[in-house]
């Protein structure tokens, strides 16, 4: 697939997201482990691009280190929480943890090292990559976003309205004892409610 | 050296089990947990890419696109329980979260 200078590129891509990735679960400090994670997303997005997902490759770090990545450096740095503490005894489920991700990575390489295409697999492809000089990768994949997966895009628009919806309602919160205008009150108003009119007989008062 | 899919799916199996590896080691701090789940989430886009790119399928990279929208929500929705969480305990460790049990 890759060969030459594409293929150095792809070791050193590939390199440092893995190292940053480590360094993500390792680090001590919270904001290290989300400066790492945006290294380690910034190496996928170079991933992306030597196989010719370009619009992916934009959409993770404008999406992705743009919005998500500076969400969970505000949360991290918005909490005042001791992480020093945080970390005490924490490689007590280590030796476990590493069981569970040697088997895990065993069965993964002993899927790599066995699996063949199928020899149909080649007429299945539904929807083939038209040519990087006659047609972008960000316009074919709009070719078919907006045609063949208009309700999937769609219902996908819908889970970020949802999701912000109720980020939103989560973390709204009236504080009581504080002023505040309300536009409604004051736009209905009208003479009845605002003022009294009173008979004042001559010479008494109110 | 020629790069083939099974090195894209090599360091995207890395990232996996570094993530899962990842929620055991920082079992107490919920936010490097959120954070392994998106190298999880990561992982699992690499695959999609590098198998779309294989069989010259545009497919994969349509579904890799649906898979950063609902990671992006989560982190959006993740966050927002943990700060209101934050909020009522002043804590944010996973062994805290028990104001539910009877």
């Amino acid at each position: 697939m890759l060969s030459g200078l594409e293929a150095a590129f792809f070791y050193l891509f590939a390199f440092v997201a893995v190292a940053s990735a480590f360094m993500v679960i390792s680090s001590r400090n919270p904001v290290h482990s989300v400066l790492f994670l945006i290294l380690t997303f910034f190496n996928a997005a170079g991933l992306f691009m030597l196989t010719g997902a370009e619009f992916l490759a934009m959409i993770l770090l404008v999406v992705y280190v743009g919005a998500v990545m500076v969400l969970f450096l505000f949360v991290v740095m918005m909490l005042d929480v001791d992480f020093a503490e945080m970390k005490e005894g924490a490689l007590q489920y280590a030796p476990i943890g590493a069981l569970v991700g040697l088997i895990l990575a065993a069965e993964l390489i002993v899927v790599l090292g066995g699996y063949t295409f199928a020899p149909q697999l080649a007429a299945s492809v539904s929807k083939p990559i038209p040519d990087l000089a006659t047609r972008s990768n960000t316009a074919a994949l709009g070719d078919i976003l907006y045609t063949d997966y208009l309700y999937y895009f769609q219902i996908a628009g819908l889970v970020l309205l949802v999701a912000m919806i109720g980020a939103i309602v989560l973390t709204l919160r009236h504080k009581p004892g504080v002023k505040r205008q309300s536009i409604a009150a004051q736009v209905g108003r009208t003479p009845a409610t605002g003022m009294e009119i009173r008979k004042v007989k001559s010479g008494e008062g109110i | 050296m020629v790069v083939g899919i099974a090195h894209f799916l090599t360091v995207s199996a890395i990232l996996f089990t570094l993530g899962v590896f990842g929620i055991f080691l920082n079992r107490r701090n919920i936010i490097v947990i959120l954070m392994s789940v998106e190298l999880i989430l990561l992982a699992v886009n690499i695959n999609f890419v590098a198998f779309s790119a294989a069989l010259g399928d545009l497919v994969g990279q349509v579904f890799a696109l649906f898979v950063l929208t609902v990671a992006a929500a989560e982190a959006a929705i993740g966050l927002a329980i943990l700060v209101v969480f934050f909020r009522n305990r002043g804590s944010i460790a996973v062994e805290d979260v028990n104001m539910m049990k009877g």
